[in-house]
């Protein structure tokens, strides 16, 4: 292993969140805050509660992954793509680096980045409204996980793009959409029963509701539908990139 | 001697359809520095990103020092060292991060001691703290010579390092690179000036259309190829030549006052001693003479345009 590149990459790139702090760390939490005035407090103040929980803490789980999938998407598809946008992927691709030491880099990078944010988004949350974890030990998994293979797609997006447009198409076309549709703001059962059986279609489901399981004990679905979805999930990505550096596909001619 | 990069029968033909490189086979000397001449689109940074492993091979093998650039391309990355032709630097890091980075890319432990001297004398030390997007062109080309020697290659590729960058900054590079060569690196520029490839290199290797038409010695090359001219410089002008003369074939310019013969100078007989004697024999007064060599230039583009 070549730890000192994958070391090397990890920092070029948590020194890029340095310098942009404003846009990676604050705007998150700004966001996130306004949805909790909008949403917990101004309309959640007439909505009594949900399954038993006050409607602000409800909807906590669901603005952590909102953030978090699109943070983790976006990170490591810009700190990919810049590169290959620049030309200084050249140094990356010579270099005595694996490809997966350098998964390893721009990943951990982006996740760290991501799980970060989510500890912030989680820790102002709490100023809005008190929190009890019910599960704290799979809470981090959940956030970890999370944060890796959305980090993972998001290199696989990085990758594939050729131009900023489609940089930007995934994570505001596909993520977004997902997340608001995966229950975020409301429980499955709220809703009719035909979009309940069309909404297990929605991958996301599956991540906020685990999530919301690991802060309330109370689930959508099984925790254990989650935990495969998102094992499923990290291993579809894994498959992807491995078949990605052994073609060369977009990296090299 | 022996070499520390082999190429044989490389290949390259692109997703579209154009073929780079037609079955190359290079060897690369350990110490030397080796000029690789070709015109635009000769398939030079084709053949180079190969080697570094920036462009896959169609079919061929490259081994550097023994290790196989794809089965063993740790051993052999490490080894090389890659100054591209574009500017293509990063945009907001600091000199002295951007260095260290490839440094820390290339598996080695941070070293600050030798990136202020590798800053030193690439002039860049006093840089060394500005953004990269500050810098002027120049200093971005010796940026990236800086970021390939902080890993300390023993092979260094400099793919046209000298394009766009003004005479004294040229001169500089040349001294950088002959420095480097006494320090025992190996040494493989591309270039489209011929001057270049004459003033540095030890060998020189012509590429066009894809395929090495030749890799010799400079000097060999020079005097193989080298065909030299005599200038017979008289003190007055003739208006025919004599018919004693006929046979030399002799140019006459400068309104008949410059009689250039031309020869092999490599020649057992070259027929200058013979030709003197018949020109004065023939009443012609000389005033000077002068012999001249051909350039690489002039070798370069007879060997390209009698391959296309």
């Amino acid at each position: 292993m070549n730890w000192q590149a994958i070391k090397a990459i990890y920092f070029f790139e948590m020194n890029r969140t340095r310098r942009t702090i404003l846009q990676s760390i604050i705007s998150p939490v700004i966001s996130t805050s306004l949805y909790f005035v909008v949403f917990g407090a101004a309309i959640g103040a007439r909505i009594e509660s949900v399954e038993g929980i006050s409607y602000a803490a409800f909807i906590v789980p669901g603005l952590i992954m909102l953030s978090l999938l699109t943070q983790s998407v976006t990170n490591a598809a810009f700190g990919i793509y810049f590169p290959k946008f620049t030309g200084t992927i050249y140094e990356i691709l010579s270099a005595p680096v694996s490809p997966w030491e350098v998964v390893l880099g721009y990943v951990g990078a982006a996740a760290s980045k991501s799980l970060i944010i989510g500890l912030i988004i989680l820790a102002t949350a709490n100023l809005f409204v008190p929190l009890e974890i019910a599960h704290p030990l799979w809470m981090m998994t959940f956030l970890v996980l999370t944060c890796i293979s959305f980090a993972l797609l998001g290199f696989i997006i990085g990758i594939w793009a050729d131009n900023f447009e489609k940089l930007q198409l995934v994570p505001l076309l596909i993520i977004t959409p997902m997340v608001f549709l995966g229950g975020s703001f409301y429980s499955i059962s709220m809703l009719p029963p035909a979009w309940q059986t069309v909404t297990l279609f929605n991958p996301v489901v599956y991540l906020i509701s685990g999530f919301r399981w690991s802060f309330f004990g109370l689930a959508d679905v099984h925790v254990g539908w989650s935990v495969l979805a998102i094992a499923v999930f990290l291993v579809a990505c894994m498959v992807a990139i491995h078949k990605i550096f052994s073609s060369g596909y977009q990296l090299k001619p | 001697m022996g070499s520390i990069v082999s190429v044989q029968g490389v290949t390259k033909t692109y997703a579209s359809g154009h073929q780079a490189l037609h079955s190359v086979d290079l060897a690369i000397q350990e110490g030397e520095i080796l000029a690789l001449l070709g015109p635009n689109g000769a398939g030079k940074t084709t053949l180079i990103s190969i080697i570094c492993g920036i462009v896959n091979a169609s079919s061929g093998s490259v081994t550097v020092a023994g290790y196989d650039i794809v089965k063993q391309f740790r051993e052999a990355r490490r080894l090389i060292g890659i100054v591209p032709q574009e500017l293509t630097t990063n945009s907001f890091e600091t000199v002295w991060d951007d260095v260290s980075f490839s440094r820390g890319l290339h598996g080695c432990k941070p070293d600050p001691a030798l990136i202020e001297r590798i800053l030193k004398d690439l002039s860049l030390w006093d840089k060394k703290d500005a953004t990269i997007m500050t810098l002027s062109g120049g200093m971005k080309r010796r940026l990236l010579i800086a970021k390939a020697l902080s890993y300390q290659p023993r092979i260094l590729f400099l793919d046209e390092p000298t394009a766009g960058v003004d005479v004294t900054l040229r001169k500089g590079m040349w001294e950088t690179v002959s420095r480097l060569r006494d320090e025992g690196v190996t040494i493989i520029l591309t270039t489209h000036y011929i001057e270049e490839a004459e003033e540095m290199a030890d060998r020189v290797g012509v590429i066009s259309q894809g395929r090495i038409l030749l890799v010799e010695d400079k000097q060999v090359l020079m005097q193989k190829l080298g065909e030299k001219s005599l200038s017979i410089i008289l003190h007055e002008p003739v208006e025919a030549l004599p018919e004693s003369l006929a046979h030399y074939q002799l140019e006459r310019t400068d309104n008949g006052r410059i009689l250039t013969y031309r020869y092999d100078g490599n020649a057992e007989r070259t027929g200058i001693t013979r030709l003197l004697g018949d020109v004065a024999a023939a009443g012609l007064r000389l005033k000077d003479l002068q012999t001249s060599q051909s350039s690489l230039e002039e070798i370069f583009v007879n060997l390209v345009s009698e391959a296309s």
